[in-house]
C-alpha cells in the first residue's frame, strides 16, 4: 500500500466532513472515490496533500506517517494534485506554468537567480527540457508559448495534469479532472490516466463521469455524508445495495 | 515580459539594455544643467524604490503600504552613522542594507502570515511607527527639523557631490538593479513568484515554499529600499522625516500601478512620470495629493495593467484582430 488513511475525521464546525475513514491506495493502482456533493471527497484530497490536518487518525504514504506536513513538503515527497476548479497561473505561459511544476527538481535561489550564475544557466535548461517534455505528454507543445489564461477548459485540465507531472509525483491525486470536458476531450483524458498508469504512477481520482470511472478504476471507494460505504473493486461496488441506495440511484444498474 | 527566452529573447534583452544604457548616456551629455540632472536622479532613485516594491506587489502579489519606512530606514542609517559618527559612507550603506534587511525579516515573519487589506494595514502601521520614531528620536535623527551634514559618497579619492557624478553613479546602479530585476523575474524563484500571485495553493502543491518565498521577496525589496534610501542622503546630503512619510509609500505604490504592476520597464516609466509631473506643473504642488489620487484611480479603471502593458496591449489587440481568422482555426478541436 502506497497510501493508508486510518480512522481518519475531520469536521468543520458542526458539519462532519470524513468521520473515521479508513481507505489504502496499492502502490501503481488507479483508484476512484466517489459519492454524492458534499461527500467529502474533495476534504479527503486535502487531507492527504496537506492542505487541511486530519483531528484524528492517520495518513501513512510510503510507510511514513505524513499527516501535520505542510503541502510543499508533501508535494517534494511524491503527492501531486490537480484541482477541482482548475488552478493554472494565469499570467504565464503554458510552458511557464509547467516549470513551475519543476521547481523541486532545481536548486537556484534567489540571489543565483537574480545574478544568473552561470551554472543556472544548465539548470534552466533542464527545466525547460523536462518541461517541455511535461507538455508532448500532454500534447500542449504548440501551445507552448500562449498565456494559460487563454486555454479552452479542456486544455487546462490537460495542463494541470502536465505542470502535476513534472513535479515527478509517485501518486496523482485528480479532483474531477473530465468535469466540463466534452466526450472527446474525456476520451483524452481516459487514454491519458492510462499512460499515467503504464509509467507506474498511482492514481486516486475524484470523478463523476461514471463511465470514465468504470474503465479506468481498478478499486472504487464510496463515500457518503463523510462515511466510507464501500471499497473494493467496481464489480462488487456496482452490487452494493448501499452504495446503489445513497449513490447511484435504483435504475442507474440498467 | 516573462515568456519566450531562446536565442532571439536573449539577443532582444541585450539590446534593450544597451538601448537604455545609452539613451541614459545621451540624456546626460545634452543636459549640461544641473537642475535636470538632479531630476533624473532622483527619477534613479525613485526607479530603485519602484522596481523592489513592483517585484513585492506586480509580481508577488503582496502589498504593502509602508516602503517609505525601509527607504527611510537605509537613508537614516547612512544619514546618522556618517555624519555623527563618521563612518565610511560605502560602510555605512551596507550597515543600511543589514539593519533594513532585518527589520524586513522581523516584521514579515508575522505580517506576511496576513494576506490582502490585512498584510496592507500591517504594513502601513509599520511605516507609520517608522515615521514616528524619526521625528521623536531626536538625539540620533535631529527630529523634524531633520539630519543635516551627510557627506558625499566618494569614489577613489573622487567625490561624488556634483548632480553629473552623482547621475554617473546613479544611474549605473538603476541599471544594475533593473537587470538583476530582471533576471530574477525570469528565473526559478521568479517563477514561483509570479505563480504564488495567480494561485498560492498550486504553487503550494508542486512543492513552493510559499511563506518562505514571500518573506525572501519582502527582504529583497526592502534591500532595494535602503539602497535607495542611501543613495538619497549622501545626494541631498540632509535627511528629514517627512520624505518618508506614508504620503510616500502611497507615492510608491502609485508609481507602481501607473508604470504597471508586474513590469521591470513600467518601473522606470512610472518613476519617471510621477517625478517629473510635480516639477513640470507648478500648479500640482498645491494639489499634489489630489493628484495622484486621481491618476491612480484613472489608471486603475482604464489601464489596469498601467501605462507600459496598457498600450503594449492595445498594440497586441490590433495585431491579433489583424490575425484573428488565423487565430481562431488554430484551436484545440481541429
Amino acid at each position: 500500500m502506497i497510501l493508508d488513511l486510518q480512522e481518519v475525521s475531520l469536521a468543520f464546525g458542526g458539519v462532519q466532513a470524513l468521520n473515521n475513514v479508513s481507505l489504502s491506495v496499492p502502490e501503481g493502482a488507479v483508484k476512484a472515490i466517489i459519492g454524492p456533493n458534499g461527500a467529502g471527497k474533495t476534504t479527503l484530497f486535502n487531507l492527504v496533500s496537506g492542505f487541511l490536518q486530519p483531528q484524528e487518525g492517520r495518513i501513512i504514504f510510503k510507510g511514513e506517517e505524513i499527516q501535520g506536513q505542510p503541502a510543499h513538503l508533501l508535494a517534494a515527497q511524491g503527492i501531486g494534485r490537480t484541482f477541482q476548479l482548475v488552478q493554472l497561473f494565469d499570467h504565464m505561459t503554458v510552458l511557464e506554468n509547467v516549470m513551475v511544476g519543476c521547481h523541486r527538481r532545481g536548486h537556484a535561489g534567489l540571489l543565483s537567480g537574480a545574478l544568473r550564475l552561470p551554472w543556472t544557466f544548465s539548470e534552466e535548461k533542464a527545466i525547460r527540457q523536462w518541461a517541455w517534455e511535461a507538455l508532448e505528454f500532454v500534447g500542449l507543445t504548440d501551445r507552448a508559448h500562449q498565456f494559460a489564461a487563454v486555454l479552452p477548459l479542456g486544455l487546462k485540465r490537460l495542463l494541470e495534469i502536465a505542470r502535476a507531472l513534472a513535479a515527478q509525483p509517485t501518486i496523482l491525486l485528480l479532483d474531477e479532472p473530465a468535469s466540463g470536458l466534452d466526450a472527446m476531450e474525456t476520451e483524452r483524458l481516459r487514454d491519458m490516466i492510462l499512460s499515467l498508469k503504464d509509467m507506474g504512477i498511482t492514481i486516486l481520482l475524484v470523478e463523476h463521469d461514471m463511465s470514465l470511472t468504470m474503465e479506468v478504476a481498478e478499486e472504487i471507494a464510496v463515500l457518503n455524508y463523510g462515511r466510507l460505504i464501500a471499497d473494493g473493486p467496481p464489480r462488487a461496488v456496482q452490487k452494493n445495495p448501499e452504495v446503489i441506495a445513497a449513490y447511484l440511484g435504483t435504475d442507474w444498474q440498467a | 515580459m516573462g515568456g519566450a527566452l531562446g536565442e532571439g529573447f536573449i539577443r532582444r534583452l541585450l539590446n534593450r539594455w544597451a538601448l537604455l544604457a545609452a539613451t541614459v548616456a545621451l540624456v546626460a551629455v545634452v543636459l549640461e544643467n544641473n537642475y535636470y540632472l538632479s531630476l533624473l536622479n532622483f527619477i534613479g532613485i525613485h526607479t530603485i524604490l519602484v522596481v523592489g516594491l513592483n517585484l513585492l506587489m506586480g509580481y508577488g502579489g503582496q502589498i504593502s503600504l509602508g516602503h517609505a519606512a525601509f527607504f527611510g530606514i537605509g537613508a537614516y542609517a547612512s544619514g546618522i552613522l556618517t555624519a555623527t559618527y563618521g563612518v565610511n559612507p560605502w560602510l555605512a550603506l551596507i550597515a543600511g542594507l543589514i539593519v533594513c534587511g532585518i527589520a524586513a525579516f522581523l516584521i514579515g515573519v508575522p505580517a506576511l502570515k496576513l494576506h490582502g487589506y490585512y498584510l496592507a494595514m500591517a504594513t502601513l502601521g509599520f511605516g507609520i511607527i517608522v515615521y514616528i520614531v524619526l521625528n521623536e528620536a531626536q538625539p540620533w535623527t535631529g527630529g523634524p527639523s531633520g539630519l543635516s551634514g551627510i557627506p558625499s559618497l566618494s569614489l577613489g579619492g573622487l567625490k561624488l557631490d556634483t548632480p553629473w557624478r552623482l547621475y554617473l553613479l546613479i544611474w549605473l546602479t538603476v541599471w544594475a538593479i533593473l537587470l538583476i530585476s530582471a533576471n530574477l523575474v525570469d528565473s526559478r524563484t521568479g517563477r514561483a513568484l509570479r505563480a504564488l500571485h495567480d494561485s498560492e495553493a498550486a504553487a503550494r502543491s508542486l512543492g513552493v515554499d510559499t511563506a518562505r518565498l514571500k518573506l525572501q521577496v519582502f527582504v529583497w525589496s526592502a534591500l532595494y529600499a535602503s539602497l535607495a534610501g542611501s543613495l538619497y542622503a549622501h545626494t541631498l546630503n540632509f535627511v528629514a522625516p517627512a520624505s518618508f512619510g506614508f504620503m510616500f509609500s502611497i507615492k510608491l505604490v502609485t508609481m507602481v500601478v501607473l508604470g504597471g504592476m508586474a513590469s521591470i520597464w513600467g518601473s522606470l516609466m512610472g518613476a519617471a512620470v510621477l517625478t517629473m509631473l510635480p516639477e513640470l506643473l507648478a500648479v500640482f504642488h498645491d494639489y499634489e495629493t489630489i493628484v495622484f489620487g486621481g491618476i491612480l484611480m484613472v489608471v486603475m479603471i482604464f489601464l489596469p495593467r498601467g501605462l507600459v502593458r496598457g498600450i503594449l496591449d492595445l498594440w497586441e489587440f490590433r495585431k491579433y484582430k489583424r490575425e484573428g481568422v488565423r487565430f481562431q482555426v488554430s484551436g484545440f478541436r481541429d
